[in-house]
């Protein structure tokens, strides 16, 4: 089943987000495309996300999270956390405002103010591959009501 | 391939993370413990958690759903030749060894059937591979008796992610070729899965369950190997110069008669012990202490040096002597 990223603007939702407590007022959805090539009649290449049903290493893959408030109270200090799954290389997130972690979630910051520590002691700048956890942190309450989407992408090692 | 209940497109409006394809630019892959990528069967789970304050002021933490996506097995393999160059080999020659090595570039343990091809066009003739052998004792050399003969479909190599098996291809040369003709024979390795298009897919062929994926190697491997026939030939000349008594060079009782025998060796290949002998002629007796090889002097007798005077007869060895190379020897007698 492939899904071109023209058509998917116009998927509406099919079903509530899977609550993980009915006493939280926040929900949180994950979900995982792979990013496929296919060549066109054209002659060009589209790039159309797919459900992942054929996942090689090198391949890409978006992970998407979508988060709904759906209380009667906006919830504050909002944060979404992603552990990067261990077999996954971060690739980045559209979002400017996401922060990353390099060393397991101890420190966090933007991809270009990190360092890893070499063997040798010195430092070098973090790349993404070596990034281990993002994050959001919302600086405004999340309304009633309130929708949102995060993404990041990721490349299989 | 996924699994699990909770795969969901559930409002995904994704135009917005397209742009996004020019995030980031060049990955280097710092662990060289993924030089194949991630094993195939490894499953893939994802579970972010958020975080906020509830109205009364607690924290409050909700994770999401776990996605899992399992690693499907992709199919890859080289082939390379592990000879330095053409193997040198005679006209008719059996069991001339090539060596390849096959490499597993996928991310799951596969097996690979191979072949030999001689059929190819732009070589001077085609070798007959009569067997190929695994290097089962994994020395690198081909051991006969000892590595194991490889019968298609009964024995193909199963390797496991970046491991490699050497293949040796043992082949008779025709009898008709001829010195520095080039043969040529390659070696394909297929996966035994399936090979074809990158991107064809085997349903549940993979590990665990999981699809198999031709890579970009089309899952079939092939380099090239050569024989060289490497013949060589010796040609002696031999020439004598006379100096009689009285300075001239007339050939009467007395004169001293040098003979100068050349060695010439042609062709592309060598020759093994090559040894130029002499005897005496009749009415002449050698001079003692005369004997050089390439104007070094050679002592007379059956000693370390590469020579002798025995049994009225001169013997010089030469050892190995490549084609284009010459050997000269000297040495003196005198008319009875």
């Amino acid at each position: 089943m492939k899904f071109l990223l023209t058509l998917l603007a116009f998927i509406a939702p099919v079903a509530a987000p899977v609550a993980a407590n009915a006493a939280n007022e926040v929900s949180l959805t994950s979900s995982v495309f792979v990013e496929k090539a296919v060549p066109q009649a054209d002659g060009r290449t589209r790039l159309v996300l797919e459900e992942p049903k054929i996942v090689v290493p090198g391949d890409k893959l978006v992970f998407v999270l979508n988060y709904r408030n759906q209380g009667a109270k906006p919830a504050t200090d909002f944060v979404v956390t992603n552990p990067m799954p261990g077999a996954v290389a971060y690739q980045g997130t559209p979002d400017a405002s996401a922060i990353v972690s390099v060393d397991g979630g101890k420190s966090w910051g933007p991809m270009a103010a990190l360092k890893v520590r070499k063997t040798d002691g010195t430092f070098r700048s973090a790349y993404p591959e070596d990034v281990t956890h993002v994050r959001w942190a919302m600086k405004a309450p999340i309304p009633v009501g309130a929708v949102g989407k995060l993404s990041f992408r990721g490349v299989v090692r | 391939m996924i699994s699990g209940a909770n795969w969901s497109i559930l409002n995904v409006r994704l135009v917005r993370i397209a742009p996004l394809v020019v995030a980031t630019a060049t990955i280097a892959f710092a662990d060289p413990a993924h030089a194949v990528g991630t094993a195939a069967g490894t499953t893939i789970s994802n579970t972010a958690t958020a975080t906020y304050t509830d109205p009364i002021g607690n924290p409050v933490s909700v994770p999401s759903n776990q996605v899992d996506v399992r690693v499907d097995e992709l199919l890859n393999v080289t082939v390379a030749s592990a000879d330095p160059g053409d193997v040198a080999a005679l006209p008719g020659a059996v069991n001339q060894v090539l060596s390849f090595t096959v490499t597993n570039t996928g991310n799951g343990p596969e097996a690979f059937r191979l072949a030999p091809i001689n059929a190819i066009g732009g070589d001077a003739f085609d070798p007959t591979t009569t067997s190929l052998v695994l290097d089962s004792n994994g020395n690198g050399v081909f051991d006969a008796g000892v590595d194991t003969i490889y019968n298609p479909g009964s024995n193909d190599p199963l390797l496991t992610p970046d491991t490699s098996v050497k293949v040796f291809v043992l082949s008779t040369i025709p009898g008709s070729a001829t010195d520095g003709q080039r043969g040529q024979t390659d070696l394909t390795a297929t996966a035994v899965t399936g090979s074809g298009a990158p991107g064809t897919t085997f349903a549940g062929q993979g590990v665990g369950g999981s699809d198999a994926v031709v890579g970009a190697t089309t899952a079939l491997g092939r380099d090239k190997g050569f024989y060289i026939v490497s013949a060589a030939t010796v040609s002696f000349v031999k020439s004598a110069s006379v100096l009689d008594p009285f300075g001239g060079t007339k050939a009467v009782p007395g004169s001293i008669i040098t003979y100068t025998l050349v060695a010439t060796v042609s062709g592309a290949g060598s020759l093994n012990n090559l040894a130029a002998g002499d005897p005496i002629p009749a009415s002449t007796t050698y001079v003692p202490g005369t004997i050089t090889s390439q104007a070094v002097a050679i002592t007379d007798g059956s000693d370390a040096d590469a020579g002798e005077f025995a049994a009225n007869r001169v013997t010089v060895r030469f050892g190995t002597v490549p084609g284009g190379q010459t050997r000269t020897v000297t040495f003196k007698v005198k008319i009875n």
